[in-house]
């Protein structure tokens, strides 16, 4: 099992999501952006950072990286692709993922822990989460304020492609649409969300509750290769 | 101040002058060069024997300091210090200033003093994995230091956040000596294999010099001299041109690619071009390695065309490294620059005649320095030292001091006080800055903001790093060597707090002109505090900071020595956090409560006598209290721990409350007075809470160190409650006729809101 993990040039979480992918008991590589192949991985996670220095907008130009044509022919042929703050922001810019990661309302970057409801434990990315969990992890993130026009949040709900949403204590940290902190595309195979799972990965960083969606991603990988 | 307009040689004679150097400095470059030297030498004269790059005035100072310790890799005149940690690990670390870069442009200015400090640490062949921000403000309700704070915080972050390493600490303090020069001392640590250790240095001649990163260009001209090295007045936003500017995706690719080109031993030497970009790098290299350089100007990517050889020489363009390296590895470290994105550049060779050599786009020699008249042979100044007069400043008009015994005598009650103290912003929580920082990436915080030390452990190990930043500026303006020997005590008293051994201490020390005798003696002063309190508490000096001439019209600064100490706790599952943890266990002052109210939080509320002091301090006891903390931690019999400092016992109760969600009821005994039992901040003591059955045991090892340990009462409950008893108490309000309560008991809840909103109300932001 082989989980491949991106690393564009200003990626900085990359080692985070290696690190978290290995605690799971599968093996990741990291794969420079310039590859065109995903060296065999099967699942493919895009990590935070500051892609090319988001000087331009957030993901605008990590999407015309050469290895994000293999990530679109992965998810294309059904392949699992997980996008983290930063690599959510590169899915919604490439198409991958439904919407738009726009300046946090309090137009500042925040970090802080939030709370998250799992909207849907029936995807490969959550299947491994306990019944109601609800989930503890870090958000760092400048522009994590997920829109959509009215109507496309409409239609996203009623497809189930909402999966995570900010809930109380800590409410919603950046002015999300619908308090939404992480979405699926309507394959079920490319989900992307704000919050680091990887940074909540061991009791002693305060939270392992990332773990959850880890462990499904690589559980869904072994279920692919037993089926295969 | 140099203008790019204004050539050096336009005014021969008094040019040195211009360059910010004396006629006696001139005399003895001359002395050292055997001949007057040229305008291009004298430039690179005037930024390497700036303040800022000889520590011209504090190098005899310095030596003073206890530098050898056990596990010191490298110390003192390295990029960074660097102590041995187990496991084959070394950590790297260093406090470095950026004060009057961001007084001229607060964004700018943090975010290369980020940048600065962060390739301090990859020189050492160290990742950085932690940052931590020590700020110091004017008040907060101008509008001036409002555009300041906003400024520097999100220049901090912007840089700090894109890098990808976590901010986790540090201090944020107003007072109205820092209105129109604010302190920005950044801390990095970094951990690396001890195998891995890089030196800025060129010991073969022969190698080559490649310059990496981003392409120079005419920021940050004569920086080193011109900001760090003058006091500030209103001309100072015409010093704007001086300041660097930041980039941090490119300060990411240039970590990474130095970090890789070290880790495939592809360098033999590898600094980065800070102050006085690369007349400094390429001297500082020959000098350590006792070799040469010559620098060939036309092979230098440049961003700007038509720069003059001066402006290639002493440009601080930022994201920067020279590595020096052997010719046959060359295509190697090319590939890896490129492959990172990064313009690099043969500019170099190193030679063997210890000269620094500058040869111009026509093959024609135009300056040739020997390395260490640059560098480790710069000048020295003997400066006059004398007490100031007054040592405190004079109450403000209408201000009536109040005696030190009592509280605030306008019918407050010491709750009243309590709340005030933590809604103070010296003292209530930083979140509304911190929350600005990424403090998480990397995935090893355990403890970060708002607690005094940061914990990160080490992956792949059952180890943790331990570190914290401290000042103690309002005490300095009383004593200055007790408040850098106080805050030596207070800083590793933090590390020790949560059960690490501190292995090493960086500084970084604010002052005033050291031409003036008063500032010089408050320097000499800070750096004999500092070394009696290192040499006490054990803790080698690996390296340090001097920034000098923080004046402006408005006056000379509070003066600042910022500490910072790295720690290793061995067992993370030893790990004691401050805050409380369960119902019932039991409440343990560590140490003595002493007299004195002076350049206390408390005094900040209510004044002070004029003839009262700040409290005293113990090394001795210091470092007794720390060993009881240490094998305390280590016997598994502290529940948590947390020091007291600003705000005194009250507030350190408050706080372990506050963050761990629950309150206590409990009894202060009181001798000297209600104000110095709850508010003074005499150091040397720690709140510790310990399950019941375990009391014994902690009575019997700090009565083993001489330490008083003293039973206040036990944790639980939604209030925090501290009843007075003992003589300084009973009867004592009523005879004061000040209405004041003998007894402090107010919801957890109110307490938090203050602390929480301290800081939002200052600034105000509240929402």
């Amino acid at each position: 099992m082989k989980v491949g993990i991106v690393v564009f040039p200003g990626s900085n979480c990359d080692r985070d999501a290696a690190h978290a992918v290995r605690l799971a008991g599968a093996e990741a590589e990291l794969l420079w952006h310039e590859r065109p192949d995903l060296g065999g991985s099967q699942a493919v996670i895009l990590p935070g950072g500051f892609a090319h220095g988001d000087y331009l907008r957030a993901g605008a130009i990590a999407r015309f990286s050469p290895i994000m044509g293999a990530v679109g022919d992965h998810a294309a042929r059904g392949g699992l692709v997980l996008g983290i703050c930063n690599g959510f922001q590169v899915l919604t810019e490439a198409g991958l993922l439904p919407g738009a990661l726009r300046r946090n309302t309090t137009l500042r970057f925040e970090h802080r822990w939030v709370t998250l409801s799992v909207e849907r434990d029936d995807t490969p990315f959550t299947h491994a989460v306990p019944d109601g969990a609800r989930l503890r992890m870090p958000i760092a993130h400048g522009e994590g304020c997920y829109w959509l026009p009215d109507a496309e949040l409409d239609r996203l709900e009623a497809a189930g492609q909402v999966v995570f949403r900010y809930v109380a204590p800590e409410g919603n940290p950046n002015g999300s649409a619908r308090d939404i902190a992480g979405v699926i595309d309507g394959s079920g195979r490319v989900c992307g969300l704000m919050p680091h799972p990887e940074r909540a990965a061991e009791r002693i960083l305060g939270s392992d509750d990332g773990m959850h969606l880890v462990r499904s991603l690589v559980e869904s990988i072994a279920r692919v290769e037993a089926a295969a | 101040m140099i203008s790019v307009e204004e050539r050096p040689s336009d005014a021969p004679g008094d040019l040195h002058r211009r360059l910010g150097l004396t006629d006696e400095e001139l005399a003895a470059i001359t002395e050292r060069l055997s001949r007057a030297p040229n305008d291009l030498e004298l430039a690179m004269f005037s930024v390497m024997w700036s303040e800022h790059c000889s520590y011209k005035s504090s190098r005899r100072l310095l030596r003073s300091l206890p530098t050898q310790g056990e596990g010191v890799l490298a110390g003192p005149g390295e990029n960074a210090g660097v102590v041995r940690i187990g496991d084959g690990l070394a950590v790297a670390f260093k406090l470095e200033s950026h004060n009057h870069p961001s007084a001229v442009e607060p964004y700018q200015g943090a975010a290369t003093g980020v940048g600065g400090i962060l390739r301090d640490i990859v020189a050492m062949g160290a990742r950085p994995v932690a940052l931590l921000d020590a700020l110091k403000f004017g008040w907060p309700a101008d509008a001036a230091t409002r555009r300041l704070v906003r400024g520097v915080v999100g220049g901090v972050g912007g840089y700090g956040n894109c890098v990808g390493v976590p901010t986790v600490g540090g201090e944020l303090t107003f007072d109205p000596t820092y209105t129109a020069n604010p302190l920005v001392n950044v801390m990095c640590v970094g951990l690396l294999p001890e195998g891995r250790l890089a030196r800025a240095t060129a010991p073969t001649p022969g190698s080559l010099a490649v310059l990496f990163g981003s392409p120079t260009g005419r920021d940050g001209i004569g920086g080193a001299s011109v900001l760090a090295s003058a006091n500030f007045d209103e001309g100072s936003a015409a010093m704007r041109p001086s300041v660097q500017i930041g980039d941090p995706f490119a300060g990411k690719l240039l970590i990474e690619a130095s970090l890789e080109l070290v880790e495939r031993g592809l360098v033999e030497g590898l600094q980065d071009l800070g102050a006085a970009g690369l007349t400094c790098a390429s001297s500082e290299m020959a000098d350590r390695g006792g070799t040469g350089m010559r620098i060939d100007l036309a092979a230098v990517p440049r961003r700007e065309e038509g720069m003059a050889p001066f402006e290639v020489m002493i440009s601080e363009s930022q994201e920067r490294m020279l590595a020096v390296v052997r010719p046959d590895v060359l295509d190697n470290v090319l590939d890896v620059c490129r492959r990172w994105g990064l313009s690099a550049a043969v500019v170099g060779s190193v030679t063997d005649d210890g000269d620094v050599t500058i040869v111009d786009e026509h093959g024609a020699e135009v300056a040739r320095v020997p390395a260490r008249a640059l560098a480790s042979e710069s000048i020295e100044i003997t400066r006059q030292a004398s007490p100031p007069q007054r040592r405190r400043p004079a109450p403000a008009p209408g201000e009536t001091p109040l005696a030190h015994d009592g509280l605030p005598e306008r019918g407050m009650d010491p709750a009243a006080v309590l709340e005030a103290l933590l809604g103070h912003p010296n003292v209530g929580s930083r979140a509304l800055v911190t929350t600005q920082y990424d403090q998480t990436v990397g995935a090893d915080t355990i403890e970060a903001c708002d607690r005094a030390a940061a914990v990160l452990r080490i992956k792949g190990t059952q180890r943790a790093l331990v570190v914290a930043t401290d000042s103690q500026p309002r005490v300095a303006l009383h004593d200055p060597a007790l408040a850098a020997a106080m805050a030596v005590a207070e800083c590793s008293r933090n590390v020790a707090v949560t059960g690490a051994r501190p292995l090493g201490l960086t500084n970084c020390l604010n002052f005033g002109d050291p031409g003036v005798p008063e500032a010089y003696w408050q320097l000499s002063e800070s750096v004999r505090g500092l070394a009696e309190a290192c040499r006490a508490l054990e803790i080698p000096v690996t390296g340090g900071n001097v920034s000098l001439y923080n004046e402006s019209p408005l006056g000379r600064i509070a003066p600042t020595a910022q500490i910072g100490v790295v720690g290793v706790l061995d067992d993370v599952d030893l790990l004691v956090r401050p805050a409380f943890v369960a119902e019932g266990d039991l409440v343990v002052l560590l140490g003595e409560a002493g007299p004195g109210m002076a350049g206390s939080a408390y005094e900040l509320l209510a004044g002070s006598a004029p003839d009262d002091k700040p409290p005293s301090l113990e090394l001795g006891r210091e470092s007794a209290l720390q060993q009881v903390l240490s094998e305390a931690a280590a016997d598994r019999i502290l529940r948590s721990a947390h020091d007291v400092s600003a705000g005194g016992l009250a507030v350190a109760l408050a706080e372990a409350a506050i963050w761990g969600g629950i309150g206590a009821d409990l009894q202060v005994a009181v001798s000297l007075a209600p104000a110095v039992a709850l508010f003074g901040e005499s150091p040397s003591r720690a709140v510790v809470t310990v399950d019941p059955p375990r009391w014994p045991e902690l009575a019997r090892l700090a009565a083993g160190k001489r330490v008083a340990c003293r039973r206040l009462g036990s944790v639980g409950g939604d209030r925090l409650r501290i009843r007075l008893v003992g003589v300084g108490a009973t009867g004592a309000a009523e005879e004061r006729g000040a209405g004041v309560a003998d007894e402090l008991d107010v919801r957890l809840s109110e307490l938090q809101r203050a602390w929480e909103q301290a800081l939002p109300r200052a600034l105000g932001e509240v929402q």
